[in-house]
């Protein structure tokens, strides 16, 4: 019992030093320039939503928000369907080239984005992609896609091919295969690949921030105007993190355990 | 006429294998078309062919050279961080404790924040040497406010990634260690192994997949890191924050030298697929 | 409890978003039609930038047809986007704001929508000849002035009046490096706050204007950057000293944001940088020592060329299809009924200075900011033209050289300046590789034969 109170105290020590940052920037989004400034700090203090306020007479968050919903969950719907089927047969099918093609698909993730800027730039500028929010969509979703295929590969992997091979013997072809077979048994797996690709999208902040002006602009665009104005701007700074980033918190902290469960590649038997 | 599996599952593969391919290759090939171009943005366009010249200038950039070992600190001790500390959170984690679940909450925090934020949040509230809540907490102890950004720019701007990725690394080594079956360090424990030999023979080899995977994600992200330095300390001071990408990023878009920028990230590329293939090789067996 | 705070803040901002939500559906399902013309306005996030959106709406009143969407980020950003937009023709712009760098480069090369057809009631011979020629190419206007600056000195005249000291109008920088030492009292005071933080338009700017005051310039007339020269040797020893020794924690890192805090909490007896500072400093509601401010112009040392001018300004991008309104919407924000709008909403201490001489001739600016008559004088001092510094020099400009390779140069000085700063090494060898460095790119620019 001694035991479980030590551990209990120091495990939530530490959990409490990680969230303490997070806590303080929410702390401070309810003060006033000059009391955010004071030093020492002070933890009581009268509590105002003036920043909130200007926040939203400077810019719309809704519209940063959809956006960044509408871009998140599109470009993690296309990539878990183009990842599937990928997936599915490298887990699945004879493939020699099997170890290459994996080796290969993750290694286009290490292109850094900014070598590539002016050339993606200028395509988007052709193609009229700038600024909409298919073209945010489609380049989040090539971004994101190697890890997708790679974490469902994984799971893929971890089921007996004996289930496979009996689902064939009571006839079922490969639609079948795949659709009442391995996506149910998968499951775990593809709600916590797309849980770290909403995850991952929404906190994209390179192509986001070059790529889009006003119409498809997601939070990592809103938060650019109140990085750093001339002038005091802590209050009004946390306040804007805190409205960024609270909808991702909410879904990480309500979806942890998916989120956790899926990440593990089938250690869980 | 049936296809058979095998081929099906080969075609199966090519539409995502295509679209992949036409996304590294397009844009690479006009990366390298620009990298032996003149070509300074606010000239409006390239003015002629240098050969190699852009490859020179930036290889033998003194940066460079500071890049390329910034970018593998920072990788490195990452990655230790990262591991190590994971595994003491989530052994913690992994005991007997109260309200468990709540307290998990607050270890994954960190990850979700988005990274400018995460950025702006230490550089400004945290680490300011004046008004920084840091700077508070060592008044208390009588120290004077500390200069983070500018005295141990490195270390600060790994401080920063390691609040952001040992959850990821806690959760990953948790649930590996929840898969453990107790019954068998029971059982181990009645054998008379100690605490010791249990960590070494049953626990280190049901972890060390994860532990692979987590040094596999991280490194493609490490080799990647950006925002965080562009906003905290803008690749200073001198460059002693500053890595491969973030050189690309000055060449590219302070300098406005697309040529120059363009050579740099291909080298990042052959880089970092030299990276890729080497821990490929080192972790195949595990994964 | 943190839980009922959450709820009355979602209730009270609901009604917000709830506004927000209507405009936004509205909106999109209205854009299909034509009759709003939108302009997307983008701006650097400074206090009087910031301050014209929430004026926005006289606008969209005397112009309706016409819808502003307006865009804010931090300068460096900015000028990323901005240049990204306008060497590539991207178009995601109707109206930018650019400074006294961009406007002649881009202007001349045709990026630009010249503004000399504006009605007389612009009144462009109003605008501050300093101002108006920094923003022109060949006598052409390419960006309408939204406010202008140069810099000079702020200093606490209770602390000077405790120790006995008095600041001259004209001072020295022999004398401002006295008064630092005697004031400098860590840690409730420093002697003096200084820009440290890298950047062009950073500490490579002001430190630039200090060079100048010792008689430097960034290039000979052969384009031989000149950094390891004895000017700028003494120049930057001189600043180096100064700043560590006299000056705060964390300097190295300190741009106008984070001495405007400092000096504002109390923490400087002397500052040193842009005009507008001065308006933060003497506000109420933002500055602990507001009364107790007084200026004086920037230091002198060999020649008196120490301030700087610096002007935001309102563009148009060329081959834009919405001139006749962006036209107009340029005629509002920079007009004198602008101003006046200005003064009505928010008082006559932040209407945007450095502008228009009318500005300074009205006794109501006059009389409601005390640091109005210092600033027109700063401003007028300063001179970009070649012949600006104590040698003559190739290039236009005060603090910065008017060329497009100028944004490395500045760069990676002022990323050695701060490093020299931070004690990590030594002002021989940081003025060496920012010399070295502003060489190789003079060269590849084919500036030097």
């Amino acid at each position: 019992m001694i035991n479980k109170i030590i551990i209990s105290l120091i495990t939530w020590f530490f959990g409490l030093v990680f969230f303490f940052p997070i806590l303080w920037m929410f702390l401070t989004s309810f003060k006033t320039e000059m009391e955010a400034i004071k030093f020492p700090p002070s933890f009581i203090f009268e509590l105002t939503l003036v920043n909130y306020f200007e926040i939203q007479e400077r810019s719309n968050y809704f519209k940063y928000a959809l956006n960044s919903i509408t871009i998140s969950f599109g470009s993690t719907f296309l990539g878990i369907a183009l990842a599937i089927p990928v997936s599915w047969s490298l887990a699945f099918i004879k493939n020699k080239y099997k170890d290459f093609i994996l080796l290969w698909i993750l290694s286009t993730k290490m292109m850094p984005a900014v070598g590539v800027l002016v050339p993606m730039y200028i395509i988007f500028r052709d193609a009229k992609l700038m600024d909409t929010h298919f073209g945010m969509i489609v380049i989040l979703t090539l971004t994101n896609l190697p890890i997708i295929v790679w974490l469902l590969y994984n799971y893929f992997a971890e089921i007996p091919y004996e289930i496979i091979e009996s689902s064939h013997i009571d006839g079922a072809n490969i639609l079948n295969e795949i659709i009442s077979i391995v996506l149910p048994l998968s499951l775990p797996g593809i709600s916590s690949a797309f849980l770290l690709s909403v995850i991952l999208c929404w906190n994209e902040a390179f192509w986001s921030l070059m790529l889009t002006s006003t119409n498809s602009a997601p939070l990592s665009v809103f938060i650019a105007s109140f990085s750093s104005p001339e002038g005091l701007f802590w209050a009004k700074l946390s306040a804007a993190s805190v409205m960024a980033i609270m909808p991702i918190m909410v879904l990480g902290w309500f979806s942890q355990k998916q989120l956790v469960s899926g990440l593990t590649f089938g250690a869980i038997k | 006429m049936q296809l058979t599996r095998v081929s099906y599952g080969k075609i199966i593969l090519s539409p995502t294998i295509i679209i992949l391919l036409l996304w590294i290759l397009v844009p690479l090939a006009l990366t390298v078309y620009y990298s032996f171009q003149s070509y300074n943005m606010l000239d409006g366009g390239s003015t002629g062919y240098i050969g190699w010249m852009n490859y020179e200038f930036f290889i033998f950039d003194e940066a460079f050279y500071d890049a390329i070992i910034n970018t593998f600190i920072t990788v490195l001790s990452l990655l230790l961080f990262t591991v190590f500390f994971g595994f003491i959170f989530a052994s913690l984690l992994n005991s007997d404790i109260f309200l468990s679940g709540l307290v998990k909450v607050l270890y994954i925090s960190p990850f979700l924040v988005i990274p400018t934020v995460s950025a702006l949040l230490w550089k400004n509230l945290m680490m300011d040497p004046i008004n920084g809540f840091i700077a508070f907490l060592l008044n208390l102890f009588n120290y004077e406010g500390i200069d983070f950004l500018n005295e141990y720019p490195l270390a600060s701007i790994i401080t920063m990634l390691s609040w952001t990725w040992i959850p990821f690394a806690t959760l990953l080594i948790l649930t590996s260690l929840k898969s453990i079956d107790k019954q068998m360090i029971e059982s181990a424990k009645i054998d008379g192994a100690n605490t010791f030999q249990i960590s070494i023979f049953i626990i280190l080899p049901n972890i060390i997949r994860s532990i692979n995977v987590i040094i596999l994600l991280e490194t493609i992200f490490f080799l990647a890191v950006f925002a965080e330095i562009s906003i905290a300390t803008n690749g200073g001071p001198g460059t002693e924050t500053t890595n491969l990408p973030f050189l690309i990023f000055q060449k590219g878009l302070q300098n406005f030298d697309v040529g120059e920028s363009s050579a740099g990230g291909l080298i990042a590329v052959l880089l970092a697929n030299f990276v890729a293939i080497f821990l490929i090789n080192l972790l195949r067996k595990n994964i | 409890m943190k839980l009922f705070f959450k709820i009355i803040t979602l209730l009270i901002s609901l009604k917000e978003f709830m506004l927000k939500l209507i405009s936004t559906i509205s909106l999109f399902l209205f854009s299909f039609s034509v009759f709003a013309e939108k302009l997307t306005i983008v701006s650097v996030n400074n206090g009087d930038m910031v301050r014209m959106q929430k004026l926005a709406s006289d606008f969209t009143k005397k112009n309706p047809g016409i819808e502003l969407d307006f865009q804010f980020m931090e300068e460096n950003v900015l000028r990323q986007k901005v240049t990204l937009d306008i060497t590539n023709k991207g178009g995601a712009y109707d109206i930018m704001t650019i400074g006294m760098y961009e406007a002649p480069m881009w202007g001349e090369k045709g990026w630009l929508v010249p503004m000399n057809d504006l009605p007389s009631s612009f009144d462009i011979d109003d605008i501050l000849p300093a101002v108006r020629g920094g923003l022109s190419h060949n006598g052409v206007l390419y960006a309408a002035p939204f406010y202008g600056e140069s810099s000079f000195t702020m200093y606490r005249v209770d602390l000077f009046a405790e120790k006995g000291l008095t600041m001259p109008d004209k001072p020295t920088w022999g004398e401002i490096y006295k008064f630092a030492k005697a004031l400098h009292n860590p840690p409730e005071v420093n002697g003096i706050c200084l820009r440290g933080k890298p950047g062009w338009g950073e500490n490579a700017a002001f430190i630039g204007t200090v060079a100048n005051a010792f008689g430097a310039r960034w290039v000979d007339d052969q384009w031989n950057p000149q950094l390891t020269g004895p000017a700028w040797t003494h120049a930057f020893s001189f600043y180096v000293d100064l700043v560590q020794n006299y000056g705060p924690k964390g300097a190295p890192n300190n741009g106008f944001n984070e001495n405007l805090k400092l000096f504002n909490q109390g923490k400087c007896a002397m500052w040193i940088d842009a005009t507008v500072a001065a308006s933060f400093v003497t506000n109420k509601e933002e500055s602990t020592v507001y009364n107790k401010v007084n200026f004086a112009l920037a230091p002198s040392a060999v020649t008196e060329k120490g301030g700087w001018l610096w002007s935001w300004a309102i563009a148009i991008p060329a081959g834009t299809k919405k001139e006749a309104a962006a036209k107009k919407f340029i005629m509002w924000a920079t007009s004198k009924d602008y101003i006046e709008l200005v003064a009505d909403k928010h008082g006559w201490a932040n209407v945007p200075p450095g502008t228009r001489t009318s500005t300074y001739t009205n006794p109501m600016y006059l009389n409601n900011a005390p640091f109005a008559r210092l600033t027109l004088a700063a401003m007028n001092a300063a001179d970009p033209s070649m012949t600006g510094t104590l040698k003559p020099k190739p290039y236009i400009g005060v603090q910065f050289m008017t060329i497009p390779e100028f944004q490395a140069i500045g760069t990676e000085a002022g990323r050695q300046f701060s490093a020299a700063l931070a004690g990590k090494k030594s002002v021989e060898d940081a003025l060496e590789s920012a010399n070295k460095s502003a060489y190789k790119i003079l060269k590849k620019g084919r500036y030097i034969k």
